[in-house]
């Protein structure tokens, strides 16, 4: 198969070449169409290691001289009860499982260097796991590495209240900071469903995008330093608490987003907001997509900078909330509805900002029903309708997700189009996600693991993303899943420097073994 | 029968807030602090308005004591449905000692001045969980009480009402006019919908102060300190059986 895949790769390419010429090559090789399948009927299936997967690469496998080592320098903490292993070898969506034997749980930054180190000299492969609720399969391991956790690296380390930078270790569960933050004034400046089990190193490994990015921007904005353990145990400490620093490269930016195979994160300081004084969630209901986007350009000009969040769901989502988590619909059924949140410093100001959009916005015949929530708990009802989609999807039946950076005004297009695809072979095909930034949750299910349904599936949706130069990885990564779909969103030059840097930080290739880079680099 | 029925609606500190008590230990600190309707108010608002839907009743007028900030809490029942407000106008001194037999006292006033046929109102409110008022205005009135209401049904001049009691369901009938306090399962308050909520804006509220009732505000109970529970302590958690067994020894448990 990986012979197969390196035919495309020889081909004589132009430079510069287009996101549809490449489409047509890659469709008119019928062995890469295979390969493909083929990669997809082993990934997201079997109990057994994804035959889809990769071939073993050939790391040396744990001995019990290996095991010695780990038990000295984690004592009660390097764990081999197949029973408690177990779960950091599955993905939350419970569609890929590793067969690793060894979980260490380091507390510090020195016992990570020692881990690394060790590993590095002896050959032996390294799944870095945060909170192991990553979509793409890139938490888990593929074989036997070893899994590295970070979840008792989860102390505080520093907090300043007048510039808002909080420092701490990778191992810090999302929604503890929060609720850290929140005490003294301040939030986090990202916000996802999973921030009851994500911890801040994984969010960071990913670039975790989520509800605030309208807002608060992403976290190559927001991270002002990282401390960070190389695969050869080097401990690299770009840990600044600087708003500003422009003295060389800026090192951290290529560990953003590095999905764990460039080194492990062990500490981030990271730029914190204001809690907002007051803060008011809308749910609005709008019969067409046009109509949507319209309310979003009047939301951006009438909310402005008090507006923090605008997501959408289709009609389909909603029966999947009212018929699997009983959620019922605050307001009369449409075909699209919007999440707007605003938050602001001045509860009246807000107030009388969302009254004028409102009105506006009802007059104008651009939204046809919504509702409004002040209070808390209301607040989080409303949130729930968008925040819970992807759970509600759980209880549909098998599950394949797609996470699409396109032009906002072909997003829904996109869904449309391949429910028309599907027809009946597919049970619910459903759109939602952060339309106020272009990204599009699409979600197909089926009672079961149905190979046929994927290869129907792909590579439709990636090459009718390819075709608007869009993204065919939003914010998820590409893990294990994705890893060989780069080429839709990625020219080949700029993948070969990307295996270029990965040779270069880690040349025995310990990090992360079978994710983010596609198979057919040669490291 | 005028068919009309008047909901009591209290203004709260929001059930979602962390509670923090005023350094003076005197109360709690309720400055800058989010305050909404308490939430069995709500499910009484929706009852008025569901009877009101169904044509049972003519007319729901919402009511709220308190200082400036109540006639929110009034608009939020009008968004709801309710046709009018009638915002009773306590505050300072007043407001700090206003009780459930301070307002009972109001609300008999007003049922009498509105002619109503039905009182709604919450079991209890979150703050002094005192669960009283329904029945001092019941008691005032010399009218039934129908406390607890899980079910309501009106049945000519009559209503049938399921009370959740400790035992189980209890089943009542009633004479009207009467006195009836929503409890949890009674119903689920609906979202206020925009076009709801722009009508609101144009409803009214009458504002009249306890002294036009002829109400006496004073006060029977004074309030000592105001403390916050015993704090919990963390727990601890332990890797092995050893290591539990050398704590417990510690603590002097074993």
């Amino acid at each position: 198969m990986t012979s197969e895949l390196h035919e495309y790769d020889k081909d004589p390419q132009p430079k510069g070449i287009h996101a549809a010429e490449l489409s047509a090559i890659m469709l008119s090789s019928e062995q890469v169409l295979a390969s493909t399948r083929k990669l997809h009927a082993g990934a997201e299936g079997s109990k057994v290691s994804p035959s889809g997967a990769p071939e073993r690469l050939p790391f040396c496998r744990v001995t019990e001289e290996d095991l010695a080592f780990f038990r000295k320098i984690l004592p009660g903490r390097t764990i081999v009860d197949p029973d408690l292993v177990e779960p950091s070898n599955v993905d939350w969506l419970k569609s890929v499982r590793g067969s690793s034997e060894v979980l260490l749980r380091p507390q510090t930054t020195e016992e990570v260097s020692q881990i690394l180190s060790y590993c590095n000299s002896r050959n032996l492969a390294v799944n870095p796991q945060g909170g192991n609720t990553g979509l793409v399969g890139g938490s888990v391991p593929v074989y036997d590495e070893i899994i590295l956790s970070t979840s008792l690296m989860n102390k505080i380390l520093n907090f300043d209240s007048i510039s808002g930078v909080l420092t701490c270790q990778a191992g810090c569960v999302l929604e503890n900071l929060s609720f850290y933050l929140e005490e003294r004034d301040y939030i986090m400046p990202l916000d996802l469903g999973a921030k009851g089990s994500c911890q801040i190193g994984g969010n960071v490994a990913t670039n975790a995008g989520g509800l605030r990015l309208l807002r608060y921007g992403s976290l190559h904005g927001t991270v002002l330093g990282l401390e960070l353990v190389l695969a050869d145990g080097q401990v690299l400490d770009c840990l600044s608490t600087l708003r500003k620093d422009n003295t060389g490269y800026d090192l951290k930016q290529l560990f953003i987003g590095s999905e764990g195979t460039l080194g492990v994160i062990t500490a981030v300081s990271i730029l914190c907001p204001r809690k907002p004084k007051s803060v008011n969630v809308v749910f609005l209901g709008c019969e067409t997509f046009e109509q949507l986007l319209k309310t979003f350009q009047l939301c951006k000009g009438m909310l402005g900078e008090i507006l923090s969040a605008f997501e959408f769901l289709d009609s389909e989502c909603m029966r999947l909330l009212n018929t699997h988590l009983k959620l019922p619909n605050p307001i009369s059924d449409c075909p699209f509805y919007i999440v707007i949140e605003t938050s602001g410093s001045d509860p009246t100001h807000d107030a009388q900002k969302l009254h004028n959009f409102l009105e506006e916005a009802m007059t104008s015949s651009l939204v046809s029903d919504g509702t409004v929530a002040t209070e808390e708990a209301k607040i989080k009802a409303l949130w729930s309708l968008r925040e819970r989609v992807t759970e509600a999807l759980t209880h549909d039946g098998f599950t394949y997700k797609y996470d699409i950076s396109l032009p906002v005004e072909r997003i829904y297009q996109l869904v449309t189009d391949m429910r028309k695809h599907l027809g009946n072979q597919a049970k619910s095909v459903v759109g939602y996600g952060h339309v106020g930034d272009g990204n599009l949750h699409l979600n197909v299910t089926s009672p079961s693991k149905d190979p046929a349904l994927l290869a129907a599936i792909e590579p439709f949706v990636y090459e009718w993303t390819a075709s608007c130069r869009g993204s065919i990885s939003a914010e998820h990564g590409l893990g294990l899943k994705k890893r060989n779909y780069i080429y839709y969103s990625k020219q080949s030059q700029a993948v070969a420097l990307m295996g270029n840097i990965k040779a270069m930080l880690d040349p025995k290739g310990i990090l992360n073994p079978y994710k983010t880079l596609p198979d057919n680099l040669k490291q | 029968m005028s068919g009309r029925v008047l909901v009591g609606v209290k203004r709260v500190i929001d059930y979602a807030v962390k509670i923090r008590v005023k350094p003076d230990n005197t109360g709690v600190v309720t400055d800058g602090v989010k305050h909404s309707m308490n939430p069995f108010c709500e499910i009484a608002v929706e009852e008025a308005v569901k009877l009101k839907e169904k044509k049972l009743i003519k007319e729901v007028v919402a009511v709220s004591c308190g200082p400036q900030q109540s006639q929110e809490t009034i608009r939020t029942a009008l968004a709801m449905g309710a046709d009018r407000g009638i915002h009773v106008d306590v505050s300072g001194k007043d407001y700090e000692n206003l009780g459930p037999l301070q307002v009972s006292k109001i609300l008999a006033a007003l049922a009498k001045q509105e002619d109503a046929q039905l009182i709604l109102l919450g079991k209890q409110a979150i703050d002094d969980d005192c669960n009283q008022t329904g029945q001092m205005t019941a008691a005032l009135l010399d009218w039934p009480q129908g406390t607890f209401a899980s079910e309501v049904s009106l049945e000519g001049d009559k209503i049938n009402l399921v009370r959740e009691i400790d035992g189980g369901l209890e089943h009542i009938k009633i004479n009207t006019p009467a006195v009836i306090t929503a409890d949890l399962r009674l119903n689920t308050p609906r979202y206020a919908t925009l076009p709801n909520i722009m009508k609101a804006k144009k409803k009214k509220i009458a504002t009249v102060k306890p002294a036009d009732l002829g109400v006496d505000l004073t006060s029977r109970l004074e309030v000592l300190k105001v403390e916050e529970p015993p704090q919990r302590q963390a727990g601890m958690k332990v890797e092995t059986v050893e290591d539990l067994v050398v704590k417990l020894k510690e603590a002097g448990r074993v």
